[in-house]
């Protein structure tokens, strides 16, 4: 009754949730893409998608990547052969337990008519299946927890994960040790299967057991006479043998019965055996129920990713197809770590700590952002960041054992995630590079508003620039600006060496590149160095040239006077962006550093 | 010869092809290469927002590929640059230098300054030399004009750069001639591609692309010729976005410098990726002297 509540239940919870799973992968949307279909087109491009595939030579493909990626995870074997061999045992371990095992009633008494649990080579299977998970999810908590692989972040999920499988397991090995160990199931065993009436023989019999079996008897102790022993051994060969294989074969549980032998006794009297089924069972029926909920959904949303990644591509799938599939892989992802590993911008999140810097990590953010999870004014800042400063040099898509076409996600989740509330300053970097390239696929509209937005910020922050009729006070002069600038190697300070000869201004390509630069770049080099030199820091900061910079070193290379005029403009930039991200603290935002 | 390949993000990602042809042409030069998986972003475009954290990202490098004991061997000016500058100011500020060492320790690694960076094109100019890769070439080129573009970041700041004369280099153009091809002097040789403004200044950035096209075309050159990825991608993928926006018109597609050099080595069309390009340069096989 309990077992059959349970099951139910828990099928029931599974069931449900894994309908609500699927049906947010064609409700949510991520990025640009996600906004432009409804779930509804984005169902029937799915149907026309699947059908497209299943009768055409990208089938082939599709059965590439389900035995190379999905069953002998072929990509985790590229990057790491211990995480390979942790997620294999724990893999196959765990499916041949299930078919094997749980559903012995559906498949094995099926395919094997004689079939019994405690007939080998099923005894001694469940034992090697169950020491696989055992010694994979071991490597995971070694991975985890002792070796601590870099940029490896173990969440809820991932603790919750490991805690689930290893309960399950354990407390099937334990459950079968202490069946082997009690008496009382000795004793059900016997009223059950065996046919014996003589008292002498019964005796001989749980002597044979406990003396092979691991039994352990309240009335009767090692050693045994080999005369009794002998008897048993008939017994057991006439009423148990042909159901019942040696236990010694099922190798982890009968180590579990011998290591428990002293309190058997007590066990048997508290009914352990009783218990640790309930645990056991309710381990399995909670980790079925959380499944859809929990990181173990990657079984279905990996090999999801996978699939749909082996056969689809930016240039000839539907769109509609991209935006549902880029909602299943925020569910794809595992936290494994590889993209953080392998990420070429790392750096900045251990020199900083924003974590957003990482793929993983910001595919956590977005997994709960499309669920409508607010985005506070505090994590602006950071999500602008993280989602900005990547050189999109693709690692993480070619690295990420899920399949998850990283690539694709980042550019279509951009484009949104910059048009939120405030500038993002690293757009006004070589890390616009690839949103430019890139123009032809963004919507049109917005695409030059993030840029936009960081120079008026900046405009605004540093407003003498512009308002030409202004008269500069003497106050803003900034005579400690010089000591501040600078370091031993780039001297920045040679600044004061400018005698407006202007060199700079003559070589440099952009102010070429105008019929009017000053109108377009606010001041030009030499007015820069000049303003700098004058302590005008606040009129340099404010110069449209500083992000117009391509920092091609012409102007440096010419001055007769050895100023460092493009590291003095670095310098400015710099400054700039943390003078104009703390004006933003103002407003709530949180400050730069 | 051993160095650790740095092939930093545009490459993988946008210029595959040049990392390949580079290994060809090496692996005939018997340059050995040695692949860190670890090495991350250089930091050039990080260092407009936060020179900072950019040093770091160099400095981590650097220290790479000391760990390694090999010098770093780079495809792309713009990590040269970065690199270079970085050891540079590594080499000078006490401060810098002990800050990113306590960074560098948290992971194991140290920056003392053993490690060189090296380009590409100097390694062939002065490691290998231009007499020992002539006598590689069998299949020189014949009336084929070359537009030399450097790209900045090699040539300047000169003082830290090392690399050739700032206002007359000659590096590229001997490795242009010795393959047979004629360099030609066109005036904006020596300036910017764009790249850097891509994305941020799209209208300027191809302005200047547009200017220094049309330059080399006057000057007669049949294609350019160059060895950054930031460069190719402007000069290949941007020049055809600029035609189809109808900002470009002077068809001078860019070859990347190993696949010119591999060509007239005699190594094929297929492992130096010519097909790769985005602009068809498949025609520069007419020039090969039969």
């Amino acid at each position: 009754m309990f077992f059959t509540v349970a099951l139910y239940t828990s099928l029931a919870i599974f069931a449900i949730g894994m309908l609500y799973k699927i049906t947010t992968w064609f409700t949510r949307k991520v990025g640009f893409r996600g906004r432009q279909f409804t779930a509804w087109q984005r169902f029937s491009a799915f149907l026309r998608g699947l059908v497209g595939v299943l009768f055409s030579a990208k089938l082939f493909a599709l059965i590439r990547a389900l035995i190379l990626d999905v069953l002998l995870h072929a990509r985790i074997f590229k990057e790491d052969r211990l995480r390979w061999s942790m997620h294999m045992l724990i893999f196959s371990g765990f499916m041949m337990l299930f078919f094997m095992h749980a559903m012995e009633k559906h498949i094995t008494m099926n395919l094997f008519p004689h079939y019994y649990s405690t007939l080998n080579p099923f005894l001694f299977l469940r034992n090697l299946f169950g020491l696989m998970v055992i010694v994979g999810v071991g490597i995971a908590i070694y991975r985890r927890f002792i070796i601590k692989v870099p940029r490896l972040m173990s969440g809820f999920m991932d603790k919750t994960t490991i805690v689930i499988v290893g309960v399950i397991i354990l407390s099937g090995f334990l459950l079968e040790g202490a069946k082997m160990s009690s008496h009382t199931e000795f004793t059900y065993m016997v009223e059950d299967y065996a046919a014996i009436w003589d008292d002498e023989e019964l005796e001989a019999l749980e002597s044979y057991w406990v003396q092979k079996f691991g039994t352990v008897s309240p009335t009767l102790k090692r050693p045994f006479a080999p005369e009794v022993l002998e008897m048993g051994y008939e017994s057991h060969l006439a009423n148990c043998a042909d159901c019942h294989s040696p236990n010694k074969t099922a190798f982890v549980s009968y180590a579990t019965a011998k290591a428990i032998a002293p309190v058997a006794l007590f066990l048997d009297r508290v009914n352990a055996v009783g218990i640790l089924w309930y645990v056991h069972i309710l381990a399995c029926f909670i980790g079925l129920a959380y499944l859809p909920f929990s990181k173990m959904l990657h079984m279905f949303s990996s090999t999801l990713t996978l699939l749909a990644n082996a056969v689809m591509d930016p240039e000839h799938s539907l769109p509609a197809n991209i935006a549902t599939r880029q909602v299943l892989e925020l569910d794809a992802c595992t936290r494994c770590g590889t993209c953080n590993l392998r990420c070429s911008v790392s750096v900045a999140f251990e020199a900083k700590g924003n974590r957003l810097v990482l793929p993983a990590q910001k595919l956590a953010f977005l997994r709960e952002y499309v669920r409508g999870g607010g985005l506070s004014r505090e994590d602006l800042r950071a999500v602008h960041e993280g989602f900005y400063l990547c050189t999109n040099c693709d690692r993480c898509t070619v690295v990420c054992p899920a399949g998850i076409n990283l690539r694709e996600l980042w550019l279509s989740v951009r484009e949104p995630l910059l048009a939120t509330e405030g500038p993002t300053f690293h757009t006004l970097s070589p890390f616009s590079l690839f949103r430019g390239l890139n123009r032809h696929r963004l919507p049109a509209e917005g695409y030059e508003r993030p840029v936009n937005e960081a120079l008026e910020t900046m405009a605004a922050k540093f407003p003498l620039v512009r308002d030409t009729a202004a008269e500069i006070a003497v106050s803003p002069i900034d005579t400690a600006f010089k000591a501040g600038t600078g370091n031993a190697a780039d001297r920045t300070d040679t600044f004061v060496n400018c005698f407006a000869c202007e060199n700079c201004t003559t070589v440099c390509p952009v102010v070429q590149a105008f019929d009017d630069p000053q109108a377009a770049v606010g001041l030009l080099p030499h007015q820069i160095m000049r303003s700098l030199g004058l302590g005008l820091k606040d009129l340099a900061l404010g110069a449209p040239m500083l992000w117009n910079c391509l920092t091609c070193y012409q102007c440096q290379e010419h001055c007769p006077q050895g100023v460092k005029v493009t590291d003095v403009l670095y310098e400015l930039k710099n400054q700039a962006v943390r003078e104009a991200s703390c004006v933003n603290n103002n407003d709530g935002l949180r400050v730069n550093e | 010869m051993k160095f650790a390949l740095f092939i930093g993000c545009n490459i993988p990602a946008r210029v595959p092809h040049f990392e390949r042809a580079a290994r060809v042409v090496l692996a005939e030069l018997q340059v050995d290469l040695v692949d860190v998986r670890r090495f991350n972003c250089c930091g050039y475009p990080l260092r407009n927002i936060d020179m900072q954290t950019a040093l770091l990202f160099a400095a981590r490098n650097l220290a790479l590929a000391e760990a390694e004991g090999v010098d770093l061997l780079t495809l792309c000016q713009c990590c040269y640059g970065t690199l270079k500058k970085a050891a540079h100011q590594l080499a000078n500020d006490a401060a810098a230098k002990a800050e990113a060492n306590r960074f560098l320790a948290r992971r194991g690694l140290a920056y003392e300054g053993k490690s060189e960076v090296k380009h590409l094109l100097s390694l062939l100019h002065k490691d290998i030399g231009t007499a020992a890769i002539k006598e590689r070439v069998k299949a020189p080129f014949k009336n084929l004009k070359i537009a030399a573009h450097y790209g900045c970041h090699v040539l300047r700041p000169s003082d830290v750069m090392q690399f050739d004369d700032p206002v007359a280099p000659r590096v590229l153009d001997d490795l242009v001639a010795l393959t047979g091809a004629k360099s030609v002097d066109w005036s904006q040789k020596l300036e910017c591609c764009g790249a850097p403004l891509m994305g941020v200044n799209d209208a300027l950035s191809k302005k200047l692309t547009a200017g220094k096209l049309a330059d080399a075309k006057a000057a007669g050159a049949d294609y350019l010729s160059v060895a950054c990825p930031w460069c190719q991608i402007q000069f290949d993928t941007v020049q055809q976005q600029m035609e189809r926006e109808g900002l470009s018109d002077v068809d001078l597609p860019s070859i990347l410098y190993p696949q010119l050099l591999g060509l007239a080595m005699g190594l094929s069309e297929k492992a130096l990726g010519l097909a790769e390009n985005k602009k068809e340069i498949r025609g520069v096989n007419a020039f090969i002297a039969q």
